[in-house]
């Protein structure tokens, strides 16, 4: 009798830890956006989205610069990262058969294991030690180097998920099999496909380490893709540690605007997925 | 659509012209295509090996295996060593395991055993984007929250241990610690144990939970001593991954770790990590500072893919378990 009580109490305070465990962690996200939105709402203004940074102590800045400065980084990171992804992964579901797709796997898992800051050494070698110049190519690179297999893997798993029978069905007709990809496959993936990339965007969307010795900082705008820029995580980071409440207010509003990008981005690309799912279960 | 595609190709004629018409359709060459970006990723992962072992290179030559054993920094005298920063790495992400493994396998075997499969699906979507939130924000709030929330928790703490407290928690306390990295950390890499964990505890067979709970087995005695061991190995492979994350963590850590290269004794002192440093002194370095500052790199690189490659193997071992039965 007395050890089936302990039994049943260690049951009870087991479980109910667990459920704690799990309340912690919701707690946690619902607290960094409540204390994001608190601390960053108050903060943000026009001014905030259409004004350069003024100098320290003068009141009114923005980071219209660096709101910028993320997005041509970002394009020039999809632009590189995106396709030789999304073919390598086609050809990896599509074509690749033993030992050579199993290298590309390890080495794609590889690849996706490196720290972001090594990737950031790896684009300052690569581009800004031989052009002498930290630039905005630099940083798309170093994002565009991470995004690489990350798209690959999405790409391969939802091509993967598309039935064999569509595939066969397309060649029965005497499609060949580039054709069968381009026009059963790949448009049967199309909505995993599109999601996966954009997880993938938001997921570098807010890395700052490659961007550190790459694309640096600036004040100001940084015209064409040859000069420092400034980006949203890095302005955030030096904001943050620099010693004037004014920099951190603008730093918090900075994290509430990265912040809302990239969990709108998961969200939006999340329910792409399931919307697709419900729909062919019908 | 599948009319159209049948029109591209009549039947084939045979010889050159066929070989013509093949590569006219497209065929040869998205192979080609596809192939070449497979390749480039090779090419790609290659030149990174390459061009750090290239950068450290200066380095390499003039400390040798000593760089790993030395504890100097010093960018005046040009004379670097790797172990303060190898020992902040590890502190710092063995004391975020430390945190977030029972803490995230706790929430695991809630969201897998014992929450209802819609309130489980909808924690889960809520934990993964914990996970998205970018590292630079859990710094802000590192900075902004937790380090001023510790100079109030901790110090008490101290206190209760009177004149003499361990090791661990000796000397003054100014909020920016290992420890404080460690618990940012912690955070970051609760959410990967979490969802990893859960996919592995739902893998396991139902027959199992059935026979111990028809042995008399409680709740938890079937999950502790039934489940749970048996997605054992998975469990430490997201172990292993989460550790890999931590271990190349970069801005949080940075952020609150006190930014101090020597090595400490106390949980409460400053210290720093490898990526830490790197992220701070790199765009100003040049010369053996910066191929110091590389070789850091291509250390930290190293440890990461032996922790992935292990992990990987574990998980793929649990996989492997469970498909034989």
């Amino acid at each position: 009798m007395k050890l089936s009580f302990r039994r049943k109490a260690v049951n009870g305070v087991m479980l109910c830890l667990t459920g704690v465990c799990t309340v912690v962690a919701v707690g946690l996200l619902f607290f960094i956006l409540g204390y994001l939105l608190v601390q960053g709402g108050a903060s943000l203004s026009w001014n905030f989205f259409t004004k350069l940074p003024t100098p320290v102590g003068e009141m009114g800045g923005g980071m219209a610069n660096a709101l910028v400065g993320s997005a041509k980084v970002l394009l020039i990171a999809t632009c590189l990262g995106v396709p030789i992804g999304f073919l390598a992964g086609v050809y990896l579901a599509e074509y690749a058969g033993g030992a050579f797709a199993s290298v590309i796997r390890f080495i794609t898992d590889l690849l996706n294991g490196v720290p972001s800051i090594v990737v950031g050494i790896f684009a300052y070698t690569i581009i800004v030690a031989t052009t002498k110049q930290y630039s905005t190519l630099a940083g798309g690179c170093a994002l565009g180097v991470m995004m690489i297999p990350i798209a690959l893997r999405s790409t391969e798993e939802f091509l993967r998920s598309v039935p064999g029978s569509l595939r066969e069905g397309a060649m029965a007709l005497g499609a060949t099999k580039s054709r069968t990809i381009v026009s059963v496959v790949i448009p049967a993936a199309i909505r995993g496909l599109i999601s996966g990339m954009m997880l993938n965007l938001a997921r570098v969307a807010g890395e700052t380490a490659p961007l550190l010795f790459t694309a640096l900082d600036n004040r100001f705008w940084s015209p064409g893709l040859n000069q420092p820029t400034a980006t949203l995580p890095v302005v955030i980071y030096n904001y943050a540690t620099s010693p004037y409440p004014e920099l951190h207010q603008l730093a918090w509003a900075a994290g509430f605007v990265l912040l809302a990008m990239v969990l709108i981005i998961n969200i939006t690309a999340r329910s792409i997925v399931a919307s697709g799912f419900s729909h062919k279960t019908r | 659509m599948a009319s159209s595609a049948a029109t591209v190709t009549p039947a084939r004629p045979r010889g050159r012209a066929s070989l013509l018409q093949r590569a006219f359709s497209g065929d040869a060459l998205a192979r080609a295509l596809t192939f070449l970006a497979a390749a480039t990723l090779i090419v790609i992962t290659a030149l990174l090996v390459y061009e750090l072992w290239l950068g450290s290179g200066e380095s390499r030559a003039k400390f040798g295996f000593h760089f790993l054993a030395s504890s100097t920094w010093n960018p005046v005298t040009e004379d670097f060593g790797a172990l303060p920063f190898i020992f902040g790495t590890v502190v710092t992400s063995a004391l975020a395991l430390l945190i977030a493994v029972p803490f995230g396998v706790g929430a695991a075997i809630f969201l897998a055993e014992l929450a209802p499969p819609k309130l489980s699906d909808g924690m889960t979507f809520l934990i993964e984007l914990l996970a998205a939130v970018p590292s630079v924000i859990f710094g802000l709030i590192g900075i902004f929250v937790l380090v001023p929330a510790l100079l109030v928790i901790v110090p008490p703490i101290k206190d209760a241990f009177g004149d003499n407290p361990p090791f661990f928690l000796s000397g003054p306390f100014y909020g920016v610690s290992i420890l404080a990295a460690g618990v940012v950390l912690s955070i970051m890499i609760a959410p990967f144990i979490i969802s990893v964990s859960r996919e592995v505890l739902l893998a396991v067979p139902r027959d199992l939970r059935e026979a111990a709970l028809a042995l008399g087995a409680t709740r938890w005695e079937t999950t502790w001593q039934v489940v749970v061991p048996y997605a054992r190995r998975g469990i430490m492979g997201s172990v292993f991954l989460a550790l890999a994350r931590s271990l190349g963590e970069t801005m949080a850590v940075t952020m609150v770790v006190g930014n101090n290269p020597h090595i400490v004794r106390s949980l409460l002192a400053s210290g720093y990590s490898i990526a830490a440093i790197i992220a701070n002194e790199f765009a100003e370095a040049s010369g053996v500072h910066k191929s110091a500052l590389i070789e850091l790199g291509l250390v930290l690189f190293a440890l990461t893919i032996v922790l992935n490659g292990a992990a990987r193997l574990l998980i793929l071992a649990t996989a492997q378990k469970g498909a034989s039965r």
